[in-house]
């Protein structure tokens, strides 16, 4: 292993490091649009809509005729297999919309969970085969990022050594491929937020985590500089008794990344998990005015937290897209700001009254 | 392993933290005068010296007596066990010396290598038998870090796997075990400049074993933020027929760290290998005032680099005392401009020099 067979050559690390930048530069964040045909359903029937191929495509054309507002505040937006090659009433494919607002395209590609045998319902991630031709074709069809999904869940006996070994594997795996077609590898390990484990519980699985995928992604000769990572922020489980300050998980979070995240990565890009939209964007703008030294992007990569107004102010009507449009400008507004520690948040007792709940970070 | 079973209380790591932040504080490293007996022998023997405990204990004096405002630029000195109870000629113990002016003591803890069977002449350290003993001992002495040196090669066939992974394990339990005593473990795993290597070489074996001691290190429960790194610059090997610049060996340096060193690992201090005095300080310099980001403090940890001139000016002769404190005051000013980036060589200006070679960091 003493000598480099370099996995990429200058000019092809230089297209993958731009690539990166453009999606995080400063104030801007992902809108992940990639919801599966499955869990599109699930979001269009809680508002008594369809689930079919034809309103899928309606809901993602209000997302996407957003104005020149959004260009300052997205830099890139995640799609769905079916939807990069849909179009907009007037025959613009979807791909088109969004590179002219200089927004970077990317694709989900991973295949969905499946059973790791011999644990506790965990799983890892399928997708590797015939990712490199898939990624090829992405590329030409105007895909310069793309995302892979695992997924780890904090119980008494997960994750175990073998949920956490497999999964930073397989994203390892992906990363490496993607990088060989110019596709940005955005590397996604969540960590769940089921269960009633308290703040410092997620913060230590997350560093294990976090420190395991970046073993792994070294291992697999990975270029860090042209990569993004998503992750969870460490919040406490949903059933945890004990609630936490925004101030608190934004110091959970920074110093679970500070150990483990290389400063080569150029942003890290949080899932908005179960967060409702005003949370999302609470702890993010917390996480921006930690008093840590943060030498990544941290910004955002949200699907519900940036489309409940909007999807709510829908309703499956015609008449409601423009209403719907501007939700999600709104929300899109809200967390670029936050990604720059700027946002004051919707009247509640954030900014100053926040300040003072800092705890150093030895206590974490 | 989803549990944690806390290794440091909130008090210890505050007290760890607070010590690796006063040793490299900004303007300041650390001065390396832990050699054993047999290396103290050969510096002697260059100049002429006998190598007896009183010539040790009489050098050492030098350094140890120097004005308080060597404080500026030293932030800790490590010592060799036999001379962390050597006193000055006026009977006052060296720590006291040492700590009177600020200066936080540490020592080295390591056993020397031993030889990994199996291998192409690869070694390991010993020295964890009864080291959490030792360590209580020397922190009850006066000692606040300790230093440990692994040691791997470059050539065709090594380092192996199994040196690295051996080597980040043993450093790891001797972190580990430090900072249950209250010592901040400074780790050290130099990769050897012996060889015709090339730069690029060096960065990827530089770039492999650094993961490795970082998962280590995190299997392993340690506290980054209470740790210094000590590793080697990135160089090419001795007798590589290929030159390159300060500025190249400082964006292959910056570069690797930025891939592997958590940004929560508040300095890094370099050892100076075969560097003549004034290469280590040009290169410490050059790093220093890279436009890469720097989330850790970039400084200095030199035995030969600070101590060379000094010895040619002492050569064994108490008259020539204040020479000799001259020549290691001056170096070790030289060394606290160049971790601020502020040191100006005599002659040449190359900033025109450094600039055109920046745009190239991506190609490491």
């Amino acid at each position: 292993m003493t000598h480099q067979y370099p996995a990429l050559t200058a000019e092809q690390k230089k297209e993958l490091s731009d690539i990166a930048l453009r999606i995080v530069a400063p104030g801007k964040g992902i809108l992940a649009a990639d919801e599966s045909v499955g869990h599109m359903a699930k979001r269009l029937n809680q508002i008594g809509v369809e689930n079919t191929e034809e309103n899928r495509r309606l809901y993602r054309q209000i997302l996407f005729s957003a104005d020149s507002r959004v260009k300052k505040c997205i830099g890139g937006v995640i799609f769905f297999h079916e939807t990069m090659y849909q179009k907009a009433d007037d025959g613009t494919p979807f791909v088109q919309m969004i590179k002219d607002k200089g927004i970077v395209v990317g694709i989900k590609v991973d295949k969905g969970v499946v059973p790791l045998a011999g644990t506790d319902g965990e799983t890892t991630t399928q997708g590797l085969d015939g990712l490199s031709e898939r990624c090829a074709q992405y590329k030409k069809d105007g895909a310069d990022f793309a995302k892979w999904r695992c997924v780890l869940k904090i119980s008494d006996n997960t994750p175990s050594a073998l949920a956490i070994m497999e999964n930073a594997n397989v994203l390892a795996r992906y990363a490496s491929i993607c990088q060989q077609n110019g596709i940005v590898p955005i590397v996604e390990p969540e960590i769940l937020p089921d269960g009633d484990h308290d703040l410092k519980r997620c913060q230590y699985v997350t560093e294990k985590v976090l420190a395991a995928v970046y073993k792994a992604l070294s291992d697999h000769h990975v270029y860090l500089e042209g990569t993004l990572l998503k992750p969870n922020m460490v919040t406490p489980g949903h059933a945890c008794a004990t609630k936490y300050s925004s101030e608190e998980i934004a110091m959970a979070t920074v110093t679970a990344l500070r150990r483990t995240v290389p400063p080569a990565v150029p942003g890290v890009t949080f899932l908005s998990g179960g967060q409702s939209e005003e949370e999302a964007s609470i702890n993010l703008n917390a996480i921006n005015t930690c008093p840590l030294v943060r030498p990544w992007a941290l910004t955002f990569s949200y699907g519900r937290a940036l489309q409940a107004s909007a999807l709510s102010a829908w309703r499956g009507q015609r008449d409601n897209a423009t209403a719907a449009t501007e939700e999600f400008v709104k929300r899109a507004e809200v967390n670029g700001l936050a990604a720059l520690g700027q946002y004051e948040g919707s009247g509640d007792d954030s900014g100053a009254a926040g300040q003072s709940l800092y705890v150093a970070n030895h206590a974490y | 392993m989803t549990h944690q079973f806390p290794a440091l209380s909130p008090e210890q790591k505050k007290a760890l933290s607070d010590i690796a932040q006063r040793i490299v504080a900004s303007g300041k490293g650390i001065l390396a005068a832990d050699e054993s007996v047999g290396t103290m022998g050969n510096r002697l023997q260059r100049i002429n010296v006998e190598n007896t405990e009183e010539n040790r204990r009489a050098f050492r004096e030098i350094l140890f007596s120097s004005d308080a405002s060597i404080n500026q630029s030293i932030g800790g000195v490590i010592l060799f066990h036999e001379t962390l109870y050597q006193k000055d000629s006026s009977g006052k113990p060296f720590p006291t010396l040492i700590k009177e002016k600020g200066i936080v003591v540490g020592i080295k803890l390591d056993k020397g290598t031993a030889p990994l069977a199996g291998t192409n002449g690869e070694t390991t350290i010993q020295g964890l038998d009864g080291l959490a003993e030792r360590c209580a001992q020397y922190k009850k002495d006066g000692v606040d870090f300790g230093k440990w040196r692994a040691v791997l090669k470059i050539t065709s066939t090594t380092p192996s796997e199994l040196a690295i992974q051996e080597n980040a394990n043993t450093l790891a339990r001797y972190a580990s075990i430090c900072q249950q005593h209250g010592l901040v473990p400074i780790v050290e795993p130099e990769i050897l400049p012996d060889g015709d290597h090339d730069l690029q070489r060096c960065q990827y074996v530089t770039e492999k074993v650094l993961a490795a001691v970082y998962k280590a290190l995190n299997d392993h429960h340690v506290y980054l933020e209470g740790t210094l790194l000590k590793p080697n610059m990135v160089t090419a090997g001795h007798s590589c027929p290929k030159k390159y610049t300060p500025q190249d060996v400082a964006v292959a340096t910056v570069t690797t760290l930025l891939r592997t060193v958590p940004a929560a690992v508040p300095g890094i201090c370099f050892l100076s290998g075969g560097q003549s005095e004034e290469e280590a300080s040009v290169n410490l310099n050059a790093m220093n005032q890279s436009p890469l980001p720097k989330p850790w403090k970039l400084t200095f940890s030199y035995g030969r680099a600070l101590q060379a001139s000094a010895l040619a000016a002492w050569v064994g002769k108490s008259e020539n005392k204040k020479a000799a404190q001259e020549a290691f005051r001056k170096r070790a000013q030289i060394n606290s401009l160049a971790c601020r980036g502020q040191y100006v060589t005599s002659g040449k200006t190359d900033t025109a020099a450094m600039q055109s070679l920046f745009t190239a960091s991506y190609t490491y």
